[in-house]
């Protein structure tokens, strides 16, 4: 028995506390560190673990793949944390294309030293997270790199989903009048974080708005069908950069009134004094629905009846392409082109 | 939001535009001082509104703008100097030297930190204590108070890392030079309402009497503007020489004594150039001799590089004398744009060239709402 004070007992406790390289060379660490950590907290089949490939078996219907990698600093922030994040943030982009999500992979790149004790924090937000979406983790891979290679931990999903009916999410269907919804207020994931890292002590601290959409969205698929023309959450670049490449890929112009834009008292209140627009910053529950105008209102009841975009409105509409692709009525009555996001206002959100 | 809604509302707004244009007898030329002011007239639509009977040319009040690109060579330079941590505003990193800018200098190695306060880069100072932390001082008497408590900071717990490069500069003396130039065109001017907050406005006093010029103290929401304008417009068509505060709710007659005593107790004025303009004389605040040791063109004075001439394509110097418009300029939009601007007016979130370019379009009439 060591002394708790001697310097060995420290590094060994160091050893049982952190991420160590070996945890990362498929060895003994690597395999004590998935099969008595990472299984149990994701309720991974011990039989699959033998194996470096899931078998997914028949999927009912067309297939529908995306990846996403999770780098946000820092790690916890109100409303969520990268855990959490890196569910919600791939299943919303396979429900924004219209599919049901079932399966995720799940791959972790930790840096040397990494606490476990946080390690387990975030790997149970995983799996509330996916079990909250009934999705299960179904492969999955884990490396090391050394101290200052990585910020703590970096998370990569891919998730695996199925095509709900025959038609696909295409901004290139968006048609002028069509009425731009968007699922509730804006801009409260990237204000978070922003302020969480830079520790602005903001009272109340703003919440991200991170959250799995895939509900709503089905809802509006079932309900709509063709009506429902293009569907997007306002991640990076936030509802600004969705109507840029909406007007892109249809040819049209998005129009929206600044006054109708949902934004809370305290995004808005913050967002002024940082000098930040916050239809410019991220969201990660947050989407905007382009929907034929007679339909508009069946398309806010369904959002409605959820939770998550209960606070749904609309915003502006589709109309035939003027000189600008986007334009915003502001305060006096003036419309005016709203830029296209061009990058680094806030690094690393997600 | 309380004080800032009742600044923007639409009826009020439309109800000044209509009582600036019942009294203008002739299109007057007013000039916004202040970048912020240019952003949001342009931005809220107040310019195209009024276009056919005002002329509103943008001033110079872009500190970012006007800090020379020497200054920035300089601050890229220390950025590469080992064991140095560059820090300065984020509207700083983008703005190009001669050759990058701190952004560009951070992805090829520089150690270059954006902070939201001189104060946060002095305690990057205290918590590496290993390391010469500069902090590149940019800003009119705004955020010169700030720079100088972190200095005095530094002074009372005698931290010796810790430097500026002091490049602040003062709004008044560029208002003089604008007036004396012999192609001058404004007739009054809307003076910065936050600059007018720390130093008051006893000393437009006698500059508006000198030139003949009204200046209107004025604020930044788009009432606040409107109400600046038509101030303006009633003192010229009444044909009166004075100075009239409308933005009373932040600015006295004399100022922000306890701010003005800050600065005053670690800088002095002093001449040095301002991009595009050239040396404007008492156009900046110089540290005291006292303090000089925070000084980091002294401290690291080997890493001042030459002063280069800035590219000749560019007319920022037309743009923020009021010569100009941006979409004037032949560069604009082609081959100066946000994404790769030849000068700093395109890039400053208070620069004229970025405040066209984001949020006019000439050709764009006001649409029906279909709903």
């Amino acid at each position: 028995m060591h002394d708790p004070s001697t310097p060995a007992c420290r590094i060994e406790m160091g050893l049982a506390d952190t991420i160590q390289l070996a945890h990362g060379e498929g060895g003994r660490l690597m395999r004590q560190l998935i099969e008595n950590r990472i299984a149990p907290l994701l309720s991974l089949d011990r039989s699959g673990l033998q194996s470096d490939a899931a078998v997914l078996g028949q999927l009912d219907g067309e297939t529908v793949v995306t990846t996403d990698s999770f780098v946000v600093s820092p790690l916890f922030f109100p409303g969520g944390d990268i855990g959490s994040l890196a569910v919600h943030g791939t299943i919303n982009d396979l429900a924004m294309a219209g599919a049901t999500p079932t399966h995720l992979t799940l791959a972790l790149i930790l840096e040397e030293g990494f606490a476990l004790q946080t390690l387990d924090r975030i790997l149970n937000s995983i799996a509330d997270a996916a079990n909250h979406c009934g999705v299960s983790v179904v492969a999955g891979d884990t490396k090391v790199v050394p101290r200052g290679a990585a910020d703590g931990i970096f998370i990569n999903t891919t998730g695996i989903g199925v095509l709900q009916g025959d038609s696909r999410m295409r901004p290139d269907r968006i048609e002028a009048s069509d009425q731009l919804i968007v699922s509730g207020p804006i801009g409260k994931h990237g204000l978070a974080v922003l302020s969480a890292r830079e520790k602005f002590g903001f009272k109340p601290a703003p919440e991200s708005d991170s959250a799995p959409l895939h509900q709503p969205a089905q809802d509006l698929r079932n309900q709509l069908d063709l009506d429902l023309h293009a569907m997007r959450d306002a991640t990076r670049g936030g509802v600004a950069a969705v109507l840029h490449e909406w007007a892109e890929a249809s040819g049209q112009t998005m129009w929206i009134d600044a006054a109708k834009v949902p934004v809370t008292a305290n995004t808005h209140a913050i967002a002024e004094l940082l000098g930040i627009d916050p239809l410019f910053v991220a969201n990660e529950g947050t989407f905007l629905v382009a929907v034929h105008p007679d339909r508009c209102e069946a398309a806010l009841d369904c959002l409605r009846s959820h939770s998550v975009s209960a606070q749904c409105c609309v915003i502006g509409h589709a109309q035939p392409r003027d000189v600008s692709a986007v334009l915003i009525r502001r305060g006096i009555g003036v419309d005016q082109p709203l830029d296209e996001p061009s990058g680094a206002m806030l690094p690393r959100i997600c | 939001m309380k004080f800032l809604d009742e600044y923007r509302d639409a009826a009020l707004a439309n109800d000044l535009i209509k009582q600036i244009r019942g009294i203008t007898s002739q299109r007057w030329v007013l000039m916004d001082v202040c970048g912020g002011q240019t952003h949001n007239l342009v931005r809220s639509g107040i310019e195209t509104a009024l276009m056919d009977v005002l002329e509103l040319i943008h001033g110079p009040g872009c500190p970012v703008c006007v800090t020379p690109s020497q200054v920035i060579d300089f601050a890229i330079a220390l950025s590469h100097r080992p064991n140095t941590i560059l820090t300065s505003f984020g509207d700083m990193l983008r703005v190009p030297g001669s050759h990058q800018s701190m952004l560009t200098a951070r992805s090829a190695g520089g150690d270059v930190r954006a902070v939201y306060s001189p104060i946060d880069a002095l305690k990057m100072a205290i918590e590496n204590p290993s390391k010469e932390v500069v902090f590149l001082a940019v800003g009119f008497e705004t955020t010169a108070p700030a720079t100088a408590l972190a200095l005095l900071q530094a002074d009372q717990e005698d931290i010796k890392n810790f430097s500026i490069i002091p490049a602040h500069v003062r709004v008044q003396p560029a208002m003089e030079s604008i007036i004396q130039s012999t192609d001058n065109r404004v007739q009054a001017f809307l003076a910065a309402g936050h600059v007018c907050t720390v130093t008051g406005y006893q000393s437009l006093e006698s500059f508006c009497q000198a030139s003949h010029t009204p200046i209107v103290v004025t604020g930044f929401e788009p009432i606040d503007l409107l109400d600046g304008i038509l101030h303006s417009v009633r003192l010229l068509e009444g044909n009166q020489v004075r100075v009239v505060n409308r933005y009373s709710r932040n600015v006295q007659r004399t100022g922000n004594a306890s701010a003005l005593r800050t600065v005053e107790s670690v800088y002095e004025v002093g001449d040095r150039p301002w991009r595009g303009f050239g040396n404007i004389p008492s156009g900046a605040l110089k540290l005291r001799a006292d303090w000089k040791r925070y000084d980091a063109s002294e401290k690291f004075a080997p890493y001042i590089p030459a002063a280069t001439p800035d590219d000749q394509r560019c007319r920022a110097a037309d743009v923020m004398a009021g010569r100009i418009k941006p979409m004037e300029c032949a560069a604009f939009g082609r081959e100066c744009t946000s994404e790769s601007p030849l000068g700093a007016p395109m890039v400053s979130s208070e620069g004229a060239c970025a405040a066209y370019a984001r949020f006019q379009t000439t050709s764009i009439t006001p649409l029906e709402r279909s709903e």
